[in-house]
């Protein structure tokens, strides 16, 4: 085992561990929500998670960021197959150990379509820089779009563009290297690509190629690890959590919103005839629970998870009839908000500072909960089923029920519902008189 | 005029008689001038088909629909078990309605609280007596163009989508499609208890930005199938182009080819 070996393991260690480290925070942050019960209905679920994220089935509905997203999605898992090389060879010193295993055209089939879809995924990426930054559409370009997520959207594209190519430079070096007879460079792969690439190498001598392939071999695995621990911090996290997201997706008629059981107790108490109305509390009562949510706390660990999970891309909000028109509603506002809300919370607390801010007020402010047409065009349009529908839901809850702070409208309808059983002020013996009219 | 036969389910019980089916007729059906001819339409269709239903009527109240979406949960869940509590007093189950909220509120939301009832949208049971020939359409309204707007507690929220859409045809009509249709159909402005109040502040109010792109289409008649989205494309055309076209709910258009 040689210096370089060693070095190598320690940043492959030191990577592993943080990126744990780091998944493991996040996963106790999504804990802190409220449980929620979707253990039921698990070979429905897993089709879910089929269809929907392994299958991309929703992507396509937007035909050109969907094939093309396709193509990075593949390139990214496939293309990951070659990780298992590097290291690999960075821990024995072997050089692209999987010729020695596979069978030869096995091998040379695999590299041949890593550089196929390398090269796909790179014009790819140019495509969707160019989309973000020249076309600039208008979903990339919202309020809630501030510098850091338009950044973070760019350096993921940067990110993966030099990692294809570092990907390309290196077979084309070692192609050459081999053709030359250099020792080590003893396998010779099909490289469909990276051949085209190899004329800006040629007549380098064995030194300088030798420098280019270990730097762009080390570029490509030092880029995976660190790209593996941006991705915790970034909105790229759905390539892990959309696969739990469309698993623990509300299968439900969209329509259908949850009925809240402390709701339910209290109102079936109300109406019990022969309910006690002077009983004492239990002396040892858990409190009531709070209804509806103020805080990220207050929401359930799946509405935290599909905070978690969101990339940000935007068709939820461009889908909204409210902010089409406008109104300061953004769907994909109110993940972004709970995300951040989650973890400078829980950041927070792990360090032990004193927190005053809320979800409510401090992020997501009552004018926008009260644009929400509750329409599911943002939960109809989200490729991996993320919810915030229920997040607005959950937070007029807090609202009307814990502030009684509805618009007055809304009140008066209330009102109107409790004194005569119609939203409008009629008598509720009018109630046939369309039948004579 | 009062051609309609509608009996209360007190009336039936007190015959010691039994509905087939319960139609829910729904606060707006009840007590909104516009829906109200929705509601009359309905019942000349049933009447026409001798459909054995009955009425809550003064005993119905508000389904809540309005305010779970607002957040008023405790409201919500009184009216659904007084209600649950009234309709299996009768021993209800079947529902129509011909208002998407009521729909999916009873269908979806009482199952949890009590009441467990085989609920559909006035369409799905005028297409099942078109399909049982019970009834029968004269398409005579060849040459008219009609657009349909999706209601968004009919179409995404419990995928109705086809069958409005053919009860639109089986009159014979030229059924164009606005550009965002089915699950991508653009809200009327009125879900999420957006009718009952002033919207926030914005560039455009939504039943306005839906409305334009229903009348670029030129139609002569923009059919819908739930008495607020009628009320939001109405006062829509009223203010885009007064007199451009008809907003008439899907029952209406049966009700006068029959």
């Amino acid at each position: 085992m040689g210096i370089s070996n060693i070095i190598f393991l320690v940043v492959f260690l030191v990577a592993i561990t943080f990126f744990i480290r780091n998944l493991n925070r996040i996963i106790a942050n999504i804990k802190l929500g409220r449980d929620i019960d979707r253990s039921d209905r698990s070979t429905d679920r897993w089709k879910n998670m089929f269809r929907v994220a392994v299958g991309q089935s929703k992507m396509t509905r937007r035909p050109v960021a969907g094939i093309l997203h396709i193509i990075l999605y593949l390139g990214f898992v496939i293309i990951n197959i070659e990780v298992i090389e590097i290291i690999v060879d960075g821990v024995f010193g072997s050089h692209r150990f999987l010729s020695a295993i596979l069978p030869f055209g096995l091998y040379n089939f695999l590299i041949g379509s890593f550089e196929i879809l390398a090269i796909l995924v790179l014009v790819a990426c140019v495509i969707f820089l160019i989309r973000r930054n020249v076309v600039r559409i208008k979903r990339f370009r919202s309020k809630e779009m501030t510098s850091w997520p338009r950044t973070d959207a760019n350096l993921i594209l940067i990110f993966e563009i030099l990692l294809m190519s570092a990907f390309l430079i290196m077979n084309a070096t070692d192609a050459l290297l081999f053709t030359s007879g250099a020792s080590h460079y003893v396998t010779s792969f099909s490289n469909p690509i990276s051949q085209y690439f190899q004329f800006m190498f040629m007549g380098m001598d064995t030194a300088t190629l030798v420098a280019i392939e270990r730097f762009t071999w080390w570029f490509h695995i030092i880029g995976v690890l660190g790209f593996m621990n941006y991705v915790l911090i970034s909105k790229h996290l759905h390539i892990f959590f959309a696969f739990p997201s469309t698993y623990f997706a509300n299968l439900n008629p969209l329509g259908q919103f949850s009925n809240l059981q402390s709701v339910t107790n209290e109102v079936k108490l109300m109406m019990d005839p022969n309910a006690d109305p002077y009983a004492a509390p239990v002396a040892d009562a858990a409190p009531p629970e709070q209804f509806g949510a103020k805080d990220a706390t207050d929401l359930n660990w799946v509405q935290l998870l599909n905070a978690y999970s969101c990339t940000e891309c935007g068709r939820c909000t461009d889908s909204c009839p409210a902010n089409q028109t406008g109104k300061l509603l953004s769907p994909r506002k109110i993940l972004m908000d709970t995300r951040d809300r989650i973890t400078e919370l829980a950041d927070n607390k792990r360090k032990g500072k004193e927190d005053i801010k809320s979800l409510l007020g401090d992020y997501i402010t009552a004018e926008e909960l009260w644009a929400c047409t509750s329409c599911n065009a943002c939960t109809d349009a989200c490729p991996i089923e993320l919810d915030p529908l229920s997040i607005i839901m959950d937070m007029r809850r807090y609202l009307v029920m814990e502030q009684s702070a509805a618009p007055t409208e809304l009140n008066m309808m209330f009102s109107n519902v409790e004194n005569n059983g119609a939203p409008w002020q009629f008598p509720a013996s009018d109630r046939l008189n369309w039948k004579n009219e | 005029m009062s051609e309609l036969q509608v009996k209360t389910m007190a009336e039936f019980m007190a015959e010691g008689k039994e509905a087939d089916i319960l139609f829910w007729v729904g606060s707006a059906g009840s007590f909104d001038d516009r829906a109200k001819k929705i509601t009359r339409a309905f019942v000349r269709i049933m009447n026409k088909a001798n459909v054995n239903f009955g009425v809550l009527g003064t005993e119905e109240s508000s389904s809540g629909d309005a305010a779970k979406r607002s957040g008023n949960e405790f409201l919500f869940q009184m009216q659904a078990m007084v209600n649950i509590e009234v309709m299996n007093g009768y021993n209800v189950k079947r529902i129509v309605t011909a208002c998407p909220h009521s729909f999916n509120t009873l269908k979806n939301e009482y199952k949890g609280l009590g009441g467990n009832y085989k609920v559909q949208h006035h369409t799905e049971f005028i297409a099942e007596l078109l399909a049982q020939g019970k009834l029968k359409v004269i398409g005579n309204l060849k040459g008219t163009k009609i657009t349909y707007h999706d209601p968004c507690y009919l179409g995404r929220a419990n995928n109705v989508y086809d069958i409005p859409r053919e009860l639109i045809k089986s009159l014979g009509v030229d059924l164009v499609e606005m550009r965002r249709s089915k699950r991508k159909s653009f809200c009327c402005g009125a879900g999420g208890s957006q009718m009952f109040k002033e919207p926030e502040n914005g560039a455009q109010d939504i039943n306005i930005n839906r409305t334009q792109e229903a009348l670029a289409l030129k139609p002569d008649i923009i059919a819908t199938g739930c008495p607020f989205c009628n009320t939001m494309m109405t006062d829509g055309v009223k203010t885009v182009d007064e007199g451009a076209a008809q907003v008439k709910d899907i029952a209406e258009l049966i009700a006068e080819n029959i």
